[in-house]
């Protein structure tokens, strides 16, 4: 078997990429990489979907057979991406606008129906490629260029709603933790059935800007003080935990996969299907 | 007896962005910034090859590479 | 899966669910919505017959994104719907003509526009098919107007798809989809059936977008040894994106001229009647029987009528729709909307001829006095 490193899975000749200094989209997308060719695939085994918006753009650069779609359905494509053949490995890469705002339902259904798929979220609290307005993680009263005074509407913990939705795997890790995002990204990959890895990535140009700091270095830190394991999360006061996020893997699970299930009740005999009308 | 790996560390002026992150980050000061914003190697006797740098540069513009 | 054959007596719905799965279809993605949910339900009970899939998404935008990503892993896919879910289709109807992956779209047409009468026919989706999709874009729509038609023109909706990597629309109405009547249903091996492209250059110089002389794509599947990239964005050869002026224009232009160039193979019309008729009526679907009707009672009556049914909606039968004009001294042109064919004729009519429009939009049908009463006000002006 031939054996690849994460550069064969990164097409290069469209480097430098479109994202901003200290975006982390560059981090998550070298984690991708590696983590495809840690797990011994080849770039021909993997179909990338992405979204719209800066993160999804990453199809950009990548090796791998690739789509990139309309905004908010990357899973949809992927759904059937994977049923047309389901041989294959299919990684959604999605912002959170693509996720869990104008793609919201078919996150949920993704989840619910636990279709073999792969989603990485990149998080950064808000639309970065059309200037930064506010999205439906965007947290309560953080200023964005559509909510400048602070935003009204509170948002979606999107890993809480994978695992209430049905997901089989679900974590959440930032680019500062790059060796665990890296290892998660290898776990959900592996997992059959629905799998999310959030991941809270810094926009310094605009997040960043309005509601931490401009900086690059000063998001990266952020992330870092911010982000804190399961065992240390649940020790905080109910004050000290709104001041933090929490990150590891919070799901592992292994409910039936879709097509699984589909398969193993579609092959009940004609007698059985009579019976059941 | 240790036998320290010889790591050589190089940056693409091309695509680096200026972040700082591998500097501000690298667990051994490895790195020094440029008054034009680009890091450079310049304590290559502290590099461990823990990889931090090159994983978390964001611009792909870091390669570590352990010659043995 | 027991595969009727031969002389059927069945429904236009099931007649589409079993011409699909001759046809190779192997993916259906849907959203249940009246008049099309028996394609959903057959396609349901039928294709994990064939080792296929069936899956009921959670909206018509996702059905589509669906269909799309199954086909371009290389299975047939279709789904049907009507007015509200083709509405929402639409976005990735234009994903599927610029990316060009080959899928299968049924519309059976209801009354509209909104909810409206929604277990009435109508045709108020003509304009739809053509420009519900934003940008400059061209597509393929056929009409039919019986049970064996719809099998026949499902068929070859695949066939059009798989030739030309693009969608193609099968434009019918509530009452074809309802009604049942007899069809044949052709030997396995009788049924022509074409697979798309597939690449010929070594993996190393392989681009998915690149086209010969023909303007059309060799697309290989997701999971080939050719690594494929699809992308919405504006997209060179190499299918990745490319935002160069030059490139928009000679993507969008080859798109068209794919389609363009092959007119003669895509557009059919039926003439009924005496091909130099004093009056032409000019209908498709359902209304097309009642036209019928009329021509054959007209020439009891010794009217000189004829008929021009359109199969294929677009792109237009241009040339079959100018000898029509050339020929009658009028047009008589009968729809379920306020005219939508009608206005695409006046575009043609160089001849200045009359040009009648027959409307009916109150969810019932045109039938044949209507016509029949147009046609004696014309003849008498």
């Amino acid at each position: 078997m031939t054996t690849h490193t994460h550069k064969d899975f990164l097409d290069q000749r469209h480097l430098p990429h479109i994202w901003c200094p200290g975006c982390g989209d560059g981090i998550v997308l070298r984690a991708y990489t590696m983590a495809l060719a840690e797990l011994g695939l080849a770039p021909k085994d993997v179909v990338t979907v992405t979204g719209i918006g800066c993160w999804g753009k990453s199809d950009d650069y990548v090796a791998t057979h690739a789509l990139h779609g309309t905004h908010g359905r990357a899973l949809a494509y992927a759904t059937g991406v994977k049923l047309g053949n389901p041989d294959l490995t299919v990684v959604t890469l999605m912002g959170d606008g693509d996720a869990v705002t104008i793609g919201g339902n078919h996150f949920i259904h993704a989840a619910r129906r636990n279709i073999d798929l792969t989603a990485i979220v990149v998080n950064n609290y808000n639309y970065g490629m059309t200037g930064g307005q506010y999205s439906a993680t965007t947290p309560l009263n953080s200023k964005t260029t559509t909510s400048p005074l602070g935003n009204a509407e509170p948002g979606f913990d999107i890993c809480s709603l994978a695992e209430t939705a049905g997901a089989n795997f679900v974590a959440r890790t930032t680019p500062y933790h790059i060796v665990s995002l890296k290892n998660l990204l290898k776990q959900a990959i592996t997992k059959k059935g629905f799998s999310v890895v959030e991941v809270i990535t810094p926009c310094p140009t605009y997040f960043g800007r309005y509601n931490i700091n401009p900086s690059p270095v000063a998001n990266m830190h952020w992330l870092k003080e911010k982000g804190v394991p399961v065992a240390k999360y649940q020790q905080m006061t109910e004050e000290e935990q709104a001041q933090h996020f929490v990150i590891g893997a919070f799901v592992n699970k292994d409910r039936p996969d879709f097509y699984t299930m589909y398969q193993q009740i579609n092959s009940r005999n004609g007698t059985e299907r009579e019976g059941e009308r | 007896m240790i036998i320290k790996e010889n790591v050589q560390i190089k940056i693409d002026e091309r695509l680096c962005k200026r972040c700082g992150i591998c500097s501000e980050f690298c667990p051994q000061n490895v790195f020094s910034v440029r008054n034009d914003g680009i890091p450079q190697v310049t304590a290559p006797e502290n590099c461990t090859s823990c990889h931090l740098c090159d994983w978390r540069c964001p611009d792909f513009a870091i390669t570590l590479e352990v010659i043995s | 899966m027991n595969r009727p054959v031969g002389k059927q007596f069945m429904q236009g719905n099931e007649a589409c669910v079993f011409a699909a799965i001759d046809a190779g279809a192997r993916f259906y993605a849907g959203y249940p919505i009246t008049p099309s949910s028996e394609i959903a339900e057959l396609c349901a009970e039928f294709l994990p017959q064939v080792k296929g899939v069936f899956l009921q998404m959670e909206d018509e935008l996702g059905s589509m994104a669906a269909v799309i990503g199954a086909s371009a892993a290389g299975t047939k896919s279709f789904t049907a719907t009507s007015g509200p879910g083709f509405s929402l289709m639409q976005e990735n109807l234009g994903m599927a003509i610029y990316t060009e992956v080959p899928c299968v779209v049924v519309n059976v047409q209801r009354n509209g526009p909104s909810t409206a009468l929604a277990t009435r026919p109508g045709q108020g989706d003509v304009m739809q098919t053509r420009w519900g999709t934003h940008g400059d874009h061209p597509i393929i729509v056929l009409s039919p107007s019986s049970v064996q038609e719809y099998y026949d023109l499902t068929v070859r909706a695949f066939n059009l798809s798989e030739k030309y990597c693009t969608p193609v629309i099968i434009l019918t109405d509530e009452v074809i989809g309802h009604m049942k009547e007899d069809l044949v249903i052709p030997q396995l091996d009788d049924l022509e059936i074409i697979n798309r492209k597939v690449p010929t250059q070594s993996i190393e110089e392989y681009r998915p977008y690149q086209t010969g002389d023909d303007d059309i794509p060799a697309i290989a599947p997701f999971g080939s040894d050719y690594i494929v990239h699809i992308s919405s964005s504006c997209h060179d050869e190499t299918g990745f994106s490319n935002s160069k002026p030059q490139t928009a224009d000679k993507l969008v232009r080859r798109l068209h001229r794919k389609i363009d160039r092959n007119i003669e193979d895509i557009v059919q019309v039926e003439w009924f009647g005496a091909r130099n008729a004093d009056l032409c009526i000019i209908a498709y679907g359902a209304v097309s029987r009642t036209a019928k009707q009329v021509v054959v009672d007209a020439e009891e009556k010794g009217l000189s009528v004829n008929l021009l049914r359109i199969i294929t909606h677009w792109p237009f039968p241009d040339a079959q729709v100018k000898e029509a004009l050339n020929q009658a001294k009028a047009v008589i042109v009968a729809e379920m909307n306020l005219g939508q064919v009608a206005q695409e004729i006046q575009r043609l009519n160089s001849s200045h001829t009359p040009i009648y429009s027959l409307t009916r939009i109150d969810g019932e049908m045109i039938i044949p006095s209507q016509i029949m009463s147009k046609i004696e006000e014309v003849m008498r002006s």
